[in-house]
């Protein structure tokens, strides 16, 4: 973190109303609220010298409420520094909602729309909201946190295989899989799902 | 039948006219391209929207590779998704690793020793070559020059062997961990690097010569394609293809990471921003890269390979664990509790060979990221493709695609 870009948080804070810096951040970052998330974009584009948005990374904060948020990181050619913007999501927790940034930064379509994909965020302004990497019929946001790893059982996208063969898209089996740990107990053997669930192994298949 | 008689009038005229001219234009013809054709270079589809040869629409379909990457980092400690992201930019494994390992280095407020920034470079512009003779390769395939292809794909099997010798893996080389590399050095490893060097230059030269001047190639890719450059800024394109558009930038040279700013290098840019001036400065990098092998050949630091401070963070190698009481310790606490990393947030991309690779780590402390983002190059190099290919011919589809040198294991992850 450079002199310079200290000097753009201050800036930015005194500027706009409950701009605030993000203090965990190994960056230089500020929090934006969303109410001002465009005019912060446009000011850091024209008049601040970052012209590439290079990441759009959505966050789900399971149990905090705003549940949602979204870090864009901006690159400056100039500068030769990044800066992060952090938002919170507005509407309720279901569907969480903030302002598109397509119209300021093209490269933010997609990021957009994968971030709607995997989270369900709604991009306000967006010209083309759809999924980018599931198919457009799939029903779950997949990196929500209470989504499972292993996935979960839906409907084949393609209708007609569908119903010759019976086929589904079903969820992973995670004995043999991937070896897995979870946030949270002290000691791996407590961390790891397939030491906690023993029910089911390679030799007894998972109860239905 | 008898013949009824019918009045023409001015707006059956006018409807003729219309009749007639659609039947001149044809009608638009969909057409879906890929997922699987050797032109997309993996699982890529797109849907265009034909009329005659030239495209008038182009909607890119991703997500036939996506495996569900960054929710698998959420449940994985730091060490163990070091394997899953050789498996984005596949061809370039090695690159992908010391991206990684720097993000989590850089969340953690580790560093790590010369020796280790200088093999972490070695290994990177290995990839790169690798990337690139592939990218450079195919890319004269396309194009229809086949000879190009097996120039490049000799060298790159030479680099592969390096590559072999030094992680054990030709493709997925899971080379880096946190707050150092897997091994050392093999032995004699440095002679190698450097015999590789000299005939790099000579089949590089030969490449040069068979496509620069090439007559066909450069009909083909002269003018095609055209990215401005603040077409190329909006985007978001990153790496050679950003620099092909006449845009001075390249992250080992201005935000210099791993030792990078101990060597030194040019940074080759296009001035039209077409195909051709892609391939042109992938060609060059290749040259570039050999010179820095070079010089990391020659200034090869003696030392630690692994940080051995972060007593935390670092397995301890294994012959150390059978002998020594505190090894041994640190590698059962390690094991058993997983790494120790603080909280916080770090955002770092790397200057890989297809672009700048980002990840964004967010930490809530412990072993096991609360979120990981990969922000891979070829997903903003396609997201170009709607504004790109509109009004060219299809035949253009496939050198335009060559051009832009991605891989689709990074863009869905």
């Amino acid at each position: 973190m450079t002199a310079a870009q200290d000097q753009l948080v201050e800036t930015l804070c005194s500027r706009f109303e409950g701009v605030s810096a993000r203090e965990i951040s190994r960056d230089s970052a500020v929090n934006v609220p969303a109410a001002h998330l465009l005019e912060v974009a446009q000011a850091l584009r024209d008049e601040y010298g970052y012209e590439i948005l290079t990441c759009v990374s959505g966050i789900d904060w399971l149990g905090q409420s705003p549940r949602f948020g979204v870090y864009y990181h901006f690159h400056s050619l100039k500068h030769r520094s990044y800066f992060c913007v952090y938002s919170d999501c507005e509407g309720t927790d279901e569907e969480p909602k903030i302002p598109s940034l397509a119209k300021l930064y093209p490269s933010a379509d997609w990021h957009e729309r994968e971030n709607f994909d995997m989270y369900g965020i709604r991009f306000e302004g967006h010209p083309d909201l759809r999924r980018m990497l599931m198919w457009e019929s799939y029903p779950y946001h997949p990196l929500r946190k209470e989504f499972p790893l292993a996935g979960i059982e839906t409907e084949l996208p393609v209708a007609d295989i569908a119903e010759e063969t019976g086929a589904k898209v079903i969820a992973a089996p995670e004995a043999g899989g991937p070896f897995v740990a979870k946030p949270g107990p002290k000691f791996m053997s407590a961390r790891e799902p397939r030491a906690r669930d023993e029910s089911w192994n390679e030799r007894t298949s998972k109860p239905l | 039948m008898a013949l009824q008689k019918q009045e023409i009038t001015l707006g059956d005229i006018a409807l003729r006219n219309a009749e007639a001219e659609s039947e001149l234009s044809g009608d638009r013809m969909v057409f879906s391209a890929g997922p699987s054709h050797p032109m997309t270079h993996g699982v890529l589809r797109l849907v265009l929207e034909l009329d005659g040869d030239t495209i008038t629409k182009c909607d890119p379909v991703i997500g036939y590779l996506h495996r569900g990457s960054e929710k698998i980092a959420e449940s994985m400690t730091y060490n163990q998704f070091v394997p899953y992201t050789d498996r984005f930019d596949y061809i370039a494994s090695p690159a992908n690793n010391v991206a990684y390992a720097i993000a989590v280095e850089k969340m953690a407020g580790l560093t790590v020793p010369e020796r280790c920034e200088a093999i972490r470079v070695l290994s990177c512009e290995l990839a790169r070559l690798a990337s690139h003779l592939v990218g450079v390769g195919v890319y004269g395939m396309d194009a229809g020059a086949l000879t190009v292809f097996m120039y490049a794909y000799t060298l790159r099997e030479k680099v592969l062997s390096l590559l072999e010798a030094l992680t054990g893996g030709r493709l997925t080389t899971s080379y880096t961990r946190i707050g150092g590399v897997a091994r050392d050095l093999p032995e004699g490893f440095l002679g190698h690097v450097s015999k590789v060097c000299d005939d790099a230059l000579f089949d590089i030269d030969e490449m040069d010569k068979l496509l620069t001047r090439n007559k066909i190639f450069i009909d083909r890719t002269d003018g095609v394609a055209v990215i401005t450059k603040e077409d190329a800024l909006a985007y978001g394109l990153s790496g050679a293809n950003l620099r092909a558009s006449g845009v001075d930038s390249d992250l080992r040279r201005d935000n210099p990471y791993s030792g990078y700013e101990k060597y030194d290098f040019e940074v080759p840019i296009g001035t039209k921003g077409d195909c051709y001036d892609r391939y042109l400065v992938r060609l060059e990098e290749l040259r570039q890269s050999v010179g820095i092998l070079r010089q990391v050949v020659d200034t090869m630091p003696e030392g630690d390979w692994y940080n051995k401070e972060a007593k935390k963070v670092f397995l301890p190698p294994k012959q150390k664990v059978l002998t020594s009481m505190e090894e041994l310790i640190q590698n059962f606490m390690i094991t058993t509790q997983g790494p120790q990393l603080p909280e916080g947030e770090a955002y770092f991309e790397a200057e890989n060979p297809k672009g700048a690779l980002g990840f964004f780590v967010v930490s809530k402390g412990g072993g096991v990221p609360y979120r990981l983002r990969v922000r891979g190059p070829s997903f903003s190099s396609l997201s170009i493709l709607p504004k790109l290919t509109l009004g060219h011919m299809f035949p253009d589809l496939t050198v335009i695609l060559g051009s832009l040198d991605f891989i689709m294991g990074e863009c869905d992850r």
